[in-house]
């Protein structure tokens, strides 16, 4: 083991400061929401009951604890809302991330393949979109997706509708406008992995009798597996909890999840109900961010 | 393979009231449990050209980093001068390294590159500035001092390299596999240039190879190391003619073992695949004991006739594998027994008899000076 | 083999296609003279000149570019130490802890970070506005930091800042001559995504802002949710430009930049 900076405070220091800051601003916010959603709304400042005080001493932290309820739990459990809420959000992650996986594989495949200096200007094209706000690339489907939009304008003019049909607010519109804004997330990772293909090993495939469609299965499809499941959990993860692409090209009979905490938030007030579907979402979700982190750290440590 | 000769009237190491300059003791460095280095002790004596030869993965390298500070050894001690630098680290230490990669700095150009030790010793702008360029000169590379890493040569980028530790006039320079990365010739040249270096500045260089000849060519003394262990320190004259083991008896140059039972009067080794062998000197092993006879293949003669039938070190052969190799031959023959016996003959286009052709039945002889008995 | 084939021509095509059209779209009728998207009323650049009218929209835009200054450099400050922690640092204690908040937040839905860190702000009885979502902002831009400079760290030759301290440097010296001069290209590209991801954020914006501190995404959902608004289209046409030339000269200057250093 390197020994590169020897300095203890200073190295203590380096360490530290991140660490207390997301500790700080991530960690401990997530066990603020635990707490929430064991609590009850109220009409108040803040609007839920009981308040932590610290001031209150033992007692006052007994009678705390004994308010605590699982009723919002409950509430999940019985309403079929959350319930569907849950399922499509999770239905429209897994189809878009395939279609994503679709999509995506063969534009970083062709990306890989094309000359170096090339790939840079490529991989820059299909990345600068991500520096715009989301929220004008799918404003910008909006318009094309609208009745008088520029889709319905093409279809009626080539004559493959009779009349404009509804694209808005329907969830074909949410699946194109994941698709279309996940896109560099798979695309991105599946190019790292294709890059670094060593082509010799094509070569040997091809020398030991395999047509191209069998090298591609065999050699090429195993072996960027990694940057897959990177480009896999990338996507998945946090389509499952969207809530600008639903809200604006979806319609509203069934609300993804992360629509229905907005709702619950800012529109019903009812930050407990808010805080227990935001947990439960982020139990459904430990699993696959798990792995990622397991991913994620296991590339670091190669190197 | 060339050996060089006794190179200069240089050997701290035998005079008894000699202190070394640097102090290995009892060094062991684990790695995940596993010694890589294991209760090394070594003396390296001040103005030594010396040599740290091995396999890869002997440890040579973790040793020249466990002296330069970037590893810390699991138990034991390394004294400079008398100073324990144990506690000492990396950047305090009156010790520089000459790293494979060569590790220059690309943001910088080549005098920065070799300003920058001196820099972080505090001195002020004239001096660093006389002392780079005495050193460009020393190394042969004035009037590239504006030169970025990536505009130079690898041989260029090398003497940038060395000059950088130079110029610090360190104790001890260590050069980790400095010449690996140059080709042949580029490589023979530069170990002369190396030599000529060391001998003109005067530090105490040690250095890391896996190549035998470099050692041999460059070091006053060599220490072989196997697997964490010194198997051998001594001159490279030593090391090739009185080879302390049968292992690095093989692992420098090539060598013919006979394993045979030593006789009652010390100078005969009976039972060997070449039958009865003589030497001329008494090892230090038991009558009957089991001992190995080492003959270095340039030693073996190869005649058409027996030189005397019936004599010691004799023994028929067939050539089973011929190699002319320009300036020698090698040729590898079979004994009686079926073990192969290694002998080179140079090329001196003189003729004395017949060439030797595959399938050749020949003599094999030599003279028991030529023999070394080894015990382990 | 890397032959180039009819198909990957036509992925390539079609996936540049797909991924600029819309906002292709988006900036031709920013410049359309009529107000309804089927009608083409011809070039007009009538909706830019409403913008400048538009206080609200500019004091959100105003406040949006403060915003994204002040956390993607605190993010970029954070992101670095934290990328320093986990390449250079070995195992340290809490490393597993540590590496997993760093990768969480890339993955984690965005209504709930900011659903956290508003109750977060709220249990511990802070005001919200500029500065609680300045913090939310750095929290989640310091990982992407984190991990836009922990991949050149990890292409770095460590053996330059062996070479440093074998020649006398301090730690600190060496990460100051040697280490950040040639990690600098990834730290500035850490800044702009940082800067970018703050500009361009809305939900963890509207769980932690306050009154007074109306980012500019806000303005814009609060108007487009209700439809297509032609003067919307002449802002995002502005942000894409900006964004565009932004990002075409940072990476022409990373090309300059990168010839020298590729060696490291």
């Amino acid at each position: 083991m390197r020994q590169s900076l020897n300095d203890s405070f200073l190295r203590r220091a380096v360490v530290r400061i991140p660490y207390a800051w997301l500790f700080a601003f991530f960690l401990l916010p997530f066990l603020i929401v635990l707490k929430i959603s064991l609590s009850q709304t109220a009409v108040a400042q803040p609007p839920y009951v009981p308040v932590f005080d610290l001031a209150a001493g033992w007692h006052g932290l007994v009678a705390f604890v004994g308010k605590l309820s699982l009723g919002n739990y409950v509430l999940l459990g019985s309403d079929p809302l959350y319930v569907l809420s849950y399922l499509k959000s999770v239905e429209i992650a897994a189809f878009s991330t395939l279609i994503l996986l679709l999509v995506g594989y063969p534009i970083a495949y062709a990306i890989a393949r094309v000359p170096r200096r090339a790939q840079a200007v490529l991989i820059l094209l299909v990345v600068l979109p991500f520096w715009t706000s989301l929220l004008i690339r799918i404003y910008a489907w909006m318009n094309i997706l609208q009745r008088e939009g520029l889709l319905n304008e093409l279809l009626v003019a080539f004559a493959i509708v009779k009349e404009p049909a509804a694209w808005l607010s329907t969830d074909t519109a949410i699946y194109i406008g994941v698709v279309y804004s996940y896109l560099p997330f798979m695309v991105l990772p599946l190019y790292a992995t294709l890059e670094k293909l060593d082509e010799t090993l094509l070569e040997a495939a091809a020398d030991l009798g395999c047509p191209r469609w069998k090298i591609f299965w065999l050699v090429t499809l195993p072996l960027s597996s990694s940057g897959m499941l990177a480009g896999v959990l990338l996507c998945f993860i946090p389509i499952v909890g969207e809530f600008v692409i639903p809200d604006l090209l979806g319609g509203s009979q069934s609300p993804m999840i992360g629509q229905t905490i907005w709702m619950e938030f800012f529109g019903n007030r009812d930050w407990p109900a808010a805080s227990a579907v935001a947990v439960v979402l982020v139990c459904l979700l430990v699993s696959p961010i798990v792995i990622y982190q397991n991913q994620a750290i296991r590339a670091v440590e190669r190197e | 393979m060339q050996i060089a000769g006794p190179k200069r009237d240089f050997a701290p190491w035998t005079d008894p009231g000699a202190r070394p300059l640097l102090h290995i003791e009892a060094v062991t460095k684990r790695f995940a449990g596993a010694a890589v280095i294991d209760q090394l002790s070594l003396d390296i004596y001040d103005g030594e050209f010396f040599a740290l030869l091995g396999p890869s993965g002997c440890g040579k390298t973790t040793l020249l980093r466990l002296i330069a500070g970037f590893e810390r050894p699991s138990s034991g001690r390394i004294l400079l001068d008398g100073v324990d630098l144990t506690s000492v680290p990396p950047h305090r230490r009156p010790v520089n390294m000459m790293f494979q990669s060569y590790a220059l700095f690309p943001h910088l150009d080549v005098e920065a590159n070799i300003a920058f030790g001196l820099k972080q010793e505090g001195l002020e702008h004239r001096e660093i500035a006389r002392r780079v360029a005495d050193m460009l000169a020393l190394v042969r590379l004035e009037g590239f001092g504006s030169r970025k890493p990536h505009e130079l040569s690898g041989g260029q980028r090398q003497r940038v390299a060395l000059a950088r530790s130079l110029v610090k006039r360190p104790r001890v320079l260590l050069l980790d596999e400095p010449l690996a990365a140059l080709d042949k010739k580029l490589r023979g040249e530069t170990q002369f240039e190396l030599m000529e270096l060391q001998r003109r500045v005067g530090f105490t260089f040690v250095i890391v190879t896996h190549d035998q000849s470099e050692a041999m060519t460059v070091a006053d003394r060599i220490a072989v190391m196997d697997r964490g262990r010194l198997m051998q320190v001594a001159t490279p004259v030593e090391i090739y003619e009185r080879p302390s083991s049968r292992w690095v008896a093989d692992f420098i140059g090539d060598v013919n073992l006979f394993e045979g039972r030593l006789g009652d009067d010390g100078l005969s080794i009976e039972g060997t695949a070449a039958g009865r062998l003589r030497v001329a000197v008494k090892p230090e092993a038991a009558s009957g004991a089991i001992v190995w006879v080492a003959v270095r293949p340039e030693r073996v003669r190869i005649t058409r006739e027996p030189a005397l039938p019936g004599l010691d070190n004799c023994v028929a052969a067939t050539a089973v594998d011929v190699a002319y190799l320009g300036d020698l031959s090698v040729y590898k023959l079979r004994i009686r027994g079926g073990s192969e016996v290694k002998a080179t003959l140079a090329n001196t286009g003189g003729r004395l008899e017949r060439a030797i052709n595959l399938g050749d039945a020949v003599w094999l002889s030599w003279s028991p000076e030529a023999a070394i008995v080894l015990t382990r | 083999m890397r032959k180039f084939s009819a198909f990957n021509l036509a992925a390539i095509i079609v996936g540049m296609v797909f991924l600029y059209l819309p906002v292709v779209v988006l900036v031709i009728y920013s410049f359309n003279a009529s107000r309804l998207v089927a009608v083409w009323g011809g070039w007009s650049t009538r909706w830019y000149a409403e913008l400048l009218h538009d206080a609200p929209l500019l004091d959100a835009a105003f406040i949006s570019i403060r915003l994204a200054l002040t956390s993607a450099t605190a993010a970029t400050i954070l992101g670095t130490l934290a990328a320093l922690a986990l390449v250079r640092f070995g195992r340290f204690r809490g490393r597993l802890l540590f590496a997993a908040m760093i990768y969480a937040p890339l993955v984690m839905p965005e209504v709930i970070t900011g659903l956290s860190l508003l109750l977060l702000f709220v249990a511990v009885a802070v005001d919200r506005g500029f500065w609680t979502v300045a913090i939310a902002h750095t929290t989640l831009a310091m990982c992407f930091v984190t991990v836009v400079v922990q991949s050149r760290l990890v292409d770095f030759d460590a053996s330059l800042e062996e070479a440093a301290m074998d020649l006398g440097a301090s730690p600190l010296r060496t990460f100051l001559s040697v280490t950040l001069p040639l990690i600098l290209p990834a730290i500035a590209a850490g800044w702009m995504l940082a800067f970018a991801l703050s500009l361009d954020d809305l939900v963890i914006a509207s769980f932690t802002t306050g009154p007074g501190a109306t980012t500019l995404p806000i303005r814009i959902y609060s108007e487009v949710r209700l439809g297509v608004k032609p003067e919307m289209n002449a802002v995002c046409t502005i942000m894409v430009a900006v964004v565009g030339v932004a990002v075409i000269v940072a990476s022409l200057m990373t090309k300059l930049t990168g010839a020298r250093g590729a060696a490291a």
